[in-house]
């Protein structure tokens, strides 16, 4: 067994835009553009960036729910590019997601004992009653009871779909779950429980989560390690600590600086980013971020920076620190 | 030395549905000062929308309906003033933006023409002075290329930029009053920082008092000079924001600020509220957070507290904090 559990090597999606008066290829949108990171077992990896930056891409290729255009993921030593479809199913039950939405993502016309047990039926797991109990015993895990498997989404909260979000993810005893800016969608008290659940699940289970958000306060506060993303790549991955305390990439620290905490007395330097975030259709050449970075020089704007580990596993793509 | 713009004094805006009345905002009393920064905050459902829609009387109706209290502005009457009175207000002395930027821009008008009607309608300006006062209020609110975006259309603009013109619009007729409903929420937080900093500015520039709404209470700390925190209705406590920040006294409040994940350390687990926002309407007796709260005591359960001083302009709606 390796001590990681996910490798990603260079992973590519490109999206064709089409046009023209015969629909030909007119260009691409490469929503994520070279991403290679690892996650160990039993850790939580956070990737935040702003939105576009193609972080929800990511999470999704990694599953092929979105299917890769190039790279390599190696997920418990098999390489789950080269699977068939019907391999891939049975992967998927060791791989799973929580969605953002959790108005979107549960049927409206199922009630919740069929939407939880819908995974075991599509894998074939167990008899009618043993499904049934295990539906029950999962209600109670992530803090609801037997009784509400009767019901409709509709019947529930934000906060209590977004549990049945996570218990769905939970049935087939996964080892990694992508969750996919699983508390955004949801009010600041409710967020805290829903956040202390997934880590009380973490513990129990074992669980590897691969975790998305916008919000660096959640997800410093939830992972081990910590990936910046900026237009389709990583600019910037090492563990929570050190990304908040010593911020390499200029791009890191203006998005730092730039989160409103609920401290009036709290008087940091504000690095105020001007302009927008480039359309990844015609990304920006070298480093991506030279339009808004404050130090930029010259070969920033012609050459890619190389991501690269500037000691103790801290990695950052910026020229500014080359060896 | 305290000057009023507005006064909202024991508003009660109940929404008249098949379930019943449903008292979305129940007594609810709030005082905005020329040059202030208010922030209501408070968690989906607590009334702090409705209340903001409450002053502008744009509170669809039916369902909803304003059933008691006043809101003066300016010491006159918003609640008994008539259509067109309001529509002299609207855009002119009071002026509101909204969250989404992409629903409150009509997409098929130029932005030039969408700022230029505030304009003409409360002002006897041609369309040409209308035209150059737009282009003034988009260099003003930081947009580049301004002469070339006024006759570009909504859906050529990013969302930060949207948002952006939404200010120009508001700002265009400088009014007295600025309503912003979660402005930022819609942004990602290197545009909200941008957007703050604007806004802070024309507070500064133009003495423009805001009513600022949202759920975030690090932009409160970055925005507010005071701040009403409101739960299911009601307010629930009110403070300057050193005070409410560091010092709060009411349980809601304190388990609101404890839930927050900090940026700055890392801690163990957070603290979370029990249980669900209560559903507006239900009936409920005594203290409305009694439900949620680790402290409560019989009389809450019972009784209703009254929102009362417990400090320097500092006051509690909570039995313990007495």
């Amino acid at each position: 067994m390796t001590e990681e559990l996910l490798v990603v090597k260079n992973l590519k999606k490109y999206y064709p835009i089409t046009g023209g008066v015969l629909g030909g290829e007119v260009g691409v949108v490469k929503a994520v553009d070279d991403v290679s990171f690892a996650v160990k077992r039993g850790e939580t990896l956070g990737l935040v960036g702003e939105s576009g930056c193609g972080k929800s891409t990511t999470g999704r290729s990694l599953l092929r729910l979105i299917e890769p255009t190039a790279g390599e993921i190696t997920f418990d030593g098999v390489n789950v590019t080269a699977l068939s479809t019907d391999e891939m199913r049975k992967m998927r039950r060791d791989m799973q997601i929580v969605f953002q939405d959790p108005f979107a993502s549960l049927n409206p016309r199922h009630n919740i004992e069929k939407i939880l047990e819908e995974p075991l039926v599509v894998h074939k797991i167990g008899t009618s009653s043993e499904r049934k109990k295990r539906v029950q015993e999962m209600l109670e895990v992530v803090g609801l009871s037997s009784y509400h498997a009767r019901r409709y989404p509709h019947q529930f909260s934000g906060g209590q779909r977004q549990r049945i979000g996570i218990a769905r993810a939970l049935m087939l005893n996964p080892k990694l779950i992508v969750a996919d800016e699983p508390v955004s969608a949801l009010d600041v008290s409710i967020q805290s429980q829903v956040l202390n659940l997934m880590q009380d699940l973490q513990k129990e289970m074992g669980l590897t989560y691969l975790f998305i958000a916008h919000d660096l306060s959640v997800v410093r506060h939830i992972s081990d390690r910590v990936g910046v993303m900026y237009l389709g790549r990583i600019v910037e991955l090492t563990t929570s600590g050190q990304l908040y305390s010593n911020p390499l990439h200029p791009y890191t620290k203006a998005l730092l600086s730039a989160v409103p905490t609920p401290d009036p007395d709290d008087v940091r330097e504000r690095v105020i980013l001007q302009g927008d975030v480039p359309s990844p259709a015609n990304p920006p050449s070298g480093c991506t971020f030279h339009t808004r970075c404050p130090h930029v020089t010259e070969e920033c704007r012609s050459t890619r920076p190389a991501f690269q580990d500037v000691g103790d596993g801290h990695f950052v793509a910026c020229h500014l620190y080359k060896q | 030395m305290s000057d009023p713009v507005l006064q909202i004094e024991n508003l009660q805006t109940h929404f008249f549905t098949d379930r019943g009345q449903i008292p979305a905002v129940d007594g609810v009393t709030i005082t905005v000062n020329k040059g202030e920064v208010v922030g209501i905050v408070g968690e989906s459902g607590c009334g702090k929308s409705v209340t903001s829609l409450s002053v502008m009387k744009l509170v669809p109706n039916p369902p909803g309906k304003i059933v008691g209290g006043t809101i003066k502005f300016k010491g006159e009457d918003l609640v008994t003033a008539n259509e067109k009175r309001m529509r002299d207000i609207r855009g002119n002395e009071i002026a509101m933006i909204f969250q989404e930027p992409m629903t409150s821009l009509n997409p098929v008008f130029t932005i030039g023409n969408q700022i230029g009607e505030a304009i003409r309608l409360h002002t006897k300006a041609s369309k040409k002075q209308s035209r150059d006062r737009a282009i003034d209020m988009l260099k003003k609110v930081g947009i580049p290329r301004a002469e070339a975006i006024v006759d570009e259309y909504p859906h050529q603009l990013s969302g930060g930029m949207r948002q952006r013109v939404m200010i120009a619009m508001a700002m265009a007729c400088n009014p007295e009053l600025l309503i912003a409903d979660e402005p930022t929420t819609a942004l990602d937080v290197t545009i909200q920082a941008q957007i703050l900093d604007l806004m802070r500015q024309l507070n500064r520039e133009a003495q423009t008092a805001i009513l600022l709404i949202t759920h975030d209470l690090g932009v409160v700390a970055e925005m507010c000079h005071r701040v009403v925190v409101m739960y299911a209705g009601n307010v629930i406590e009110e403070g300057d924001v050193r005070t409410i920040l560091k010092k709060p006294k009411h349980p809601y409040t304190k388990g609101l600020l404890n839930s927050l994940p900090k940026l700055e350390e890392s801690q163990e687990r957070l603290y979370s509220i029990p249980g669900n926002v209560p559903i507006p309407g239900s009936l409920t007796v005594g203290c409305r957070f009694a439900p949620r709260c680790d402290q409560a005591t019989d009389l809450c359960r019972s009784e209703m507290p009254q929102l009362k001083a417990v400090g320097d302009n500092h006051f509690s709606r909570c039995w313990l904090s007495e």
